[in-house]
């Protein structure tokens, strides 16, 4: 039988998450043992070239492209796993919820303290860019994911027992401290 | 006055005073049932449901409820567990609570019970409601996106006279806690310490202190939420 595949991404998240799957340490030789990865930044394939098993997202969908490359995981990977605060709850680039894109914008390019010369009041607004949307939102309110695993980061042995019982089939039985939202 | 009665919570026999809250004498007997709201000793106001039990049948608050003979108290059944875990839920969506970033993080009962009932996401959409922080006290701030309603700080700190730093403002889906500028201009330390201990979550902060304990020493970091009284089981 052929290895599982993953596939993970990182969206409006700061890559902490990714850092706590390679927080797993030499268990990442065991890691390749059992599956194998498709598009990835860990393997740095940018496109799918295969349906895979399971994907795992960090952070939540706070631009268009955001909402694209979730929408595309969700297609191509039998089981989602929206991974660490962000991607469950929008995390601190959430922070902003509740105020309007425009105030965002106006301190983070016109007003703001550190915001230096810019007298016309220019904002990045080229078709290029991914436009923001007008919150940050968690990624079951736009698909359906699957499974969730919290913190900030998410604990590297929270990470690896669950990745371990999804490919293995084992019950999952999660010790008190790997649980946490900080 | 202090007549003892028999009671017993998920079929296992107990005893306790007559008239005390079904919360304060399961304690007594080392059965954790969670509060918020609770403090012992205060005027209960069995405002946040978490300690919802089952009592002959019927759905009671433990912290409100006067312990009588022969009571039949549910608690630790799957339905109870499921209403207390969605009102955890609904507390996390109903305010903005950015655990991350947040000083009272690991110290905190309402991220405790999350994590004893094991809150992997809430089941209800988020709020994102925009609150303001109050920063006007040059002892605490007033951070009113975790604010639970509890109640706590009102019924608990009070001067001299009696008179309350805190109240509620507004209703509904506008309640808001505030406090009484003129009063928290002149808090002792002492009190803003009290206040921000009493204050379930991050609500009530101390200023120029914050993250002081590093992680793995806080309460809920290694035991969960309710530990204290369980160990105490007779
Ligand atoms: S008050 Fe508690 S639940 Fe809210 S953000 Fe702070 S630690 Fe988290
Ligand atoms: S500020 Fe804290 S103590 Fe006061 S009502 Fe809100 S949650 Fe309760
Ligand atoms: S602890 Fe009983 S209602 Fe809050």
């Amino acid at each position: 039988m052929s290895k599982p595949i993953i596939a993970t991404a990182s969206l409006a998240g700061c890559f902490g998450c990714h850092m706590s799957i390679l927080d797993i340490d030499d268990r990442i030789l065991k890691l390749i043992e059992l599956v194998d990865f498709n598009k990835s930044p860990i393997t740095d394939i940018k496109e799918f070239s295969q349906r895979c098993n399971i994907g795992i997202i960090e952070g939540g969908c706070c631009n268009t492209e955001n909402v694209e490359v979730l929408k595309e995981f969700r297609d191509k990977c039998d089981i989602l796993i929206s991974l660490g605060e962000c991607a469950i709850m929008g995390g601190l680039p959430a922070l902003r919820n509740g105020i309007p894109v425009k105030e965002c914008l106006d301190e983070a390019y016109c007003d703001g303290i550190t915001v230096g010369e810019n007298k016309e009041k220019i904002m990045p607004n080229d078709e290029e860019l991914p436009i923001i949307l007008d919150k940050v939102y968690p990624l079951h309110e736009i698909v359906k994911v699957d499974y969730y695993l919290p913190g900030c980061p998410p604990r590297a042995d929270l990470i690896w027992e669950a990745v371990v019982a999804l490919v293995t089939g084992d019950e999952l039985k999660i010790p008190y401290e790997l649980v946490k939202f900080d | 006055m202090s007549e003892k009665v028999k009671f017993t919570i998920d079929g296992k026999e107990f005893e306790g005073t007559k008239g005390q809250f079904i919360v304060d004498a399961a304690a007594e007997n080392g059965v954790y049932i969670p509060v918020l709201c609770h403090w012992k000793d205060v005027t209960p106001s069995g405002s946040c449901r978490i300690c919802s039990v089952k009592v002959n049948g019927r759905f009671m608050t433990a912290c409100t409820t006067p312990l009588e003979d022969g009571m039949e108290v549910e608690s630790e059944t799957e339905e109870i567990q499921d209403i207390r875990k969605a009102i955890v839920e609904m507390l996390f969506v109903e305010g903005n609570h950015f655990c991350p970033a947040c000083e009272k993080s690991g110290d905190c009962d309402l991220q405790g019970l999350g994590y004893r009932y094991q809150m992997m996401v809430p089941r209800f959409p988020y709020a994102f409601e925009r609150r303001e922080l109050d920063a006007a006290s040059p002892k605490i701030f007033l951070e009113k996106n975790r604010c639970i309603f509890c109640k706590r700080c009102i019924r608990m700190i009070k001067d001299e006279q009696g008179k309350s730093y805190f109240a509620f403002k507004y209703r509904g889906k506008d309640l808001e806690i505030s406090m009484d500028k003129e009063l928290a201009k002149n808090m002792s330390e002492e009190l803003a310490q009290e206040a921000m201990d009493i204050c379930p979550v991050g609500a009530i902060l101390r200023k120029e202190v914050g993250f002081a304990k590093p992680i793995g020493t806080r309460k809920y970091d290694k035991m969960p939420i309710g530990s204290d009284v369980e160990s105490s089981q007779k």
